[in-house]
């Protein structure tokens, strides 16, 4: 493990009131990443493996498509984490993701942190019971936005 | 509304309105003259008005604004009380009588009934913290709420205004939104559901705000207004952290003919939305607020 | 909340009317009443045969009551059949209630000139002939009653109910027969008049002859009754009336449970009674029509070639696909929800806004649907079917 990643994955809000055991196996797969402002994360299409947690800045999510501009459709703030695609196969990036702000984050490797998960299934669930409600609460707002509630209806 | 008209406001008065022995007429319009048009955003305008002598509004209420001869709609007043010699509304051009308010030009006659309905109950949110979320043209009628809140800023808690619009390009009062963000009284958060490569704000429908807002959930006073999907979800991420259902309120919207309660077409659920709303406590509505074509 | 579900009719079956006053009248006696309303001013109007159906008009005399008439109907059925008698008010209601006058369907509200770069708008004379309605039912007395608590009793006041309300002066007529939709009884409104009218007529119509037993129930009907020819009433004319009532009372065409009516209907707003109904239901707003009690307007706006404008008002039915039209479509599109609207205003939530029930058990909704849907019968519908129990958090 970097030295002193476990302190930083302790004192990250995503992982608040996660046992120390479990501190310390996310920690054995992370280490601290930067982005300058205007730097992608990863690109769609990219092997998804490594996600992020912001610990400090702005990330939005971006989709491409030849001759219009790239339509920013989330931002995620500080604190939430950047990347979902590495918790099911294909496990490639489904959009891009840009740093809006000077990004400092916590990079996690999804292959290590999967592996971790396959091999101790306790631990394997306390994670799944992190990244699930996430996944929820995304798609929740995200069938929000496709309502377009604020657009008019003739 | 006050039925005093001095001489020198050129406001025309009804021939008779009271005639010998009867009452007075309700559906009766008063003549007045449109004092300023400006287009908002695409079909959003501000309409300003040359107010009667003495006329005066409740943060929340609405006026039955007349096109001559195309007929009324509701429209919310979205100016300052304070500003007393001022009627502004905002109207979004979306049917035959809206698109007609908003083709009239400065000293153009105009008719208004009102101000009817309930408002947002301000006095409620002494020493509490306020939550105000607005969704779209769900900002108009929370801008009179809001400019009061400035005004008495000692009197509340925390203040904490959450924006919610469709795009950059639409952000209603943008320029406003600008100033208020940079004052120091106010925690001010806008997002939009998508944007082109320029936005650098927030992404996201406006509940993702909630939870990172700054306010205490037990001690707190929330007024919503928007697209009723929008304030049903906006109502769910402030009770998932626990602010109490008596203490949100909403404004509501139906079709209205008579905005006297004498029609029947505003009818929602036990209420009148012209008479008993617009702004209700959702405690009160929660019955029916989620049932389909109620 | 719902302030008293008491029906007020059982408090007033007692049998004395508000003056005590009461007189005996002739057929004769009841044409001068008539012909004194008339030269007293008043536009008199009551029921007449028309059309095979015995409507509100104006009358000249008892010569334009339907003498020897009644009336058969049963859920979409109505049709006039001859009496053996010539009794004058033999039947129940018809397609007609007193709102046609009180509340018309079309109304100019007013009209606007333009002056150059002025514009004054002006008001029409409310009408200056009061109206003498002959032959108003209990239960259509109790409509009047929860039509004043819409257009008189909250914050804004209709000008033009009022106007048309203060003036009229009202004969009542005592139910002799009971009509076939009939549920006054149920609803605490009839069938004897206890309160609102000026006059109140039993006819009574057996081989003594053919009288009327008048009850005064104000100064001024006292005073109507003291020009024209009456003699005084005896207890065995008070008995006959009272067997009278009585025997209306016990032959109501329909029954309607009402004193868990308001937890029933708001507590069931997602049964399956309402599908099934809807299925039936061809929103085509006859109920709202006829129906003493619905009151709703729309208003239309016009201009002319003068650059003036009118407004005028016409009644209007929640039953049309436009009455809830909010910004590119209407929040009530289905029939379900529109019948659910008018039903569950109508007997539940109109309590909480007016303090009584909107229905008056006169049955003429159930008489004029063209597929003879049965409030009474949807209201037993729900309350037998217990629906799986509905949350309302």
């Amino acid at each position: 493990m970097i030295e002193g990643m476990d302190k930083v994955v302790r004192e990250h809000r995503f992982f608040s009131g996660l046992g120390e055991d479990v501190i310390q196996l996310v920690a054995g797969c992370a280490r601290n990443v930067r982005f300058d402002a205007g730097k992608y994360l990863y690109h769609e299409g990219d092997p998804a493996d490594e996600f992020f947690l912001i610990r400090h800045g702005r990330v939005a999510l971006e989709v491409a498509s030849p001759g219009r501009a790239a339509v920013t459709f989330q931002t995620e703030p500080e604190g939430d984490v950047v990347g979902l695609s590495w918790l099911i196969p294909p496990y490639r990036w489904a959009y891009d993701a840009r740093a809006l702000d000077l990004v400092r984050a916590i990079g996690i490797d999804a292959k290590c942190l999967r592996g971790k998960c396959e091999s101790d299934h306790d631990f394997g669930y306390a994670m799944m019971m992190r990244f699930v409600p996430v996944l929820v609460e995304r798609l929740q707002a995200a069938q929000l936005q496709v309502l377009d509630v604020y657009g008019t209806t003739r | 509304m006050s039925t005093a008209q001095r001489a020198d406001v050129e406001v025309a008065t009804p021939a008779s309105n009271a005639l010998a022995g009867s009452v007075a007429d309700p559906m009766l319009p008063v003549i007045t003259r449109v004092a300023r048009v400006r287009r908002e955003g695409a079909d959003i305008w501000t309409l300003e008005i040359k107010p009667a002598a003495g006329f005066d509004f409740l943060p929340g209420q609405f006026n039955m604004l007349y096109a001559l001869g195309v007929g009324e709609a509701a429209i919310s007043i979205s100016g300052d009380p304070a500003e007393r010699g001022r009627l502004i509304h905002t109207i979004r051009a979306v049917g035959r009588v809206s698109e007609a308010l908003t083709r009239l030009k400065p000293g153009d006659p105009i008719g208004v009934r009102g101000p009817y309905g309930r408002g947002w109950p301000l006095d409620k949110a002494a020493g509490a913290d306020v939550v105000i979320i607005a969704g779209g043209l769900g900002l108009a009628p929370l801008r009179p709420a809001i400019y009061r809140f400035f005004a008495e800023r000692p009197r509340i808690g925390r203040f904490v205004l959450l924006v919610g619009m469709r795009q950059p390009e639409e952000i209603l009062f943008q320029q406003e939104l600008e100033r208020w963000r940079r004052r120091l009284d106010i925690d001010l958060q806008v997002t939009v559901d998508h944007a082109g490569g320029d936005w650098r704000g927030s992404v996201g429908v406006v509940t993702t705000l909630i939870p990172r807002a700054a306010f205490d959930p037990a001690h707190t006073i929330a007024f919503i207004c928007g697209p009723e999907v929008m304030m049903r979800f906006s109502i769910a991420g402030l009770a998932a952290l626990g602010v109490p259902a008596s203490a949100m309120y909403v404004s509501m919207e139906r079709n209205m003919k008579c905005a006297i309660g004498l029609c029947g077409h505003c009818q929602f659920g036990t209420t009148f939305i012209c008479r008993d709303g617009p702004v209700f406590a959702y405690d009160q509505l929660r019955p029916i607020f989620s049932l389909r074509e109620i | 909340m719902a302030s008293d579900l008491v029906p007020r009719g059982a408090r007033d079956q007692s049998m004395s009317s508000a003056s005590g006053e009461r007189a005996i009248l002739s057929r004769d006696g009841l044409q001068a009443l008539i012909e004194t309303l008339a030269r007293r001013g008043y536009r008199v109007v009551g029921p007449t045969l028309r059309d095979q159906a015995i409507v509100f008009d104006d009358i000249q005399g008892v010569g334009d009551l339907p003498a020897g008439w009644t009336d058969v109907q049963d859920g979409g059925a109505y049709r006039i059949q001859r009496r053996a008698d010539d009794a004058l008010f033999g039947y129940a209601v018809g397609p007609h209630s007193w709102k046609k006058f009180l509340h018309p369907s079309r109304l100019r509200l007013w009209r606007a000139e333009r002056n150059g770069d002025d514009v004054v708008v002006h008001r029409d004379p409310e009408p200056t002939t009061p109206f003498a309605f002959i032959g108003a039912r209990s239960c259509d007395l109790r409509a009047i009653g929860i039509q004043d608590r819409v257009f008189l009793g909250g914050p804004h006041v209709d000008p033009h109910y009022q106007a048309r309300r203060q003036s009229a002066f009202i004969v009542a007529t005592n139910c002799g027969e009971a009509g076939g939709t009939c549920f006054c009884v149920s609803m605490g409104t009839g069938p004897r008049a206890g309160s609102g009218f000026d006059i109140a007529l039993t006819e009574l119509l057996d081989e003594r002859g053919h009288v009327f037993l008048a009850d005064v129930g104000t100064e001024r009907g006292g005073e109507v009754l003291t020009e024209i020819p009456h003699d005084a009433a005896g207890h065995d004319h008070v008995a006959a009336a009272d067997n009278l009532i009585a025997r209306t009372a016990a032959n109501m065409g329909r029954l309607m449970r009402t004193d868990d009516i308001h937890s029933l209907l708001l507590g069931n707003l997602e049964h399956p009674r309402w599908d099934d109904v809807a299925g039936r239901c061809l929103t085509c707003g006859n109920c709202t029509m006829v129906c003493p009690t619905c009151f709703c307007t729309s208003v239309e706006d016009t201009s002319d070639l003068d650059g003036g404008a009118e407004r005028s008002r016409r009644w209007d039915s929640c039953f049309t696909e436009d009455f809830s039209y909010l910004h590119g479509g209407s929040v009530r599109q289905s029939a379900r929800s529109r019948y659910r609207q008018w039903m569950t205003h109508k007997l539940a939530t109109w309590i909480d806004q007016f303090g009584s029930s909107g229905c008056v058990g006169c049955g003429r909704c159930i008489t004029w649907c063209p597929v003879g849907i049965d409030i009474t019968e949807e209201v037993r519908a729900i309350r037998e079917q217990p629906a799986a129990s509905e949350a309302t958090t």
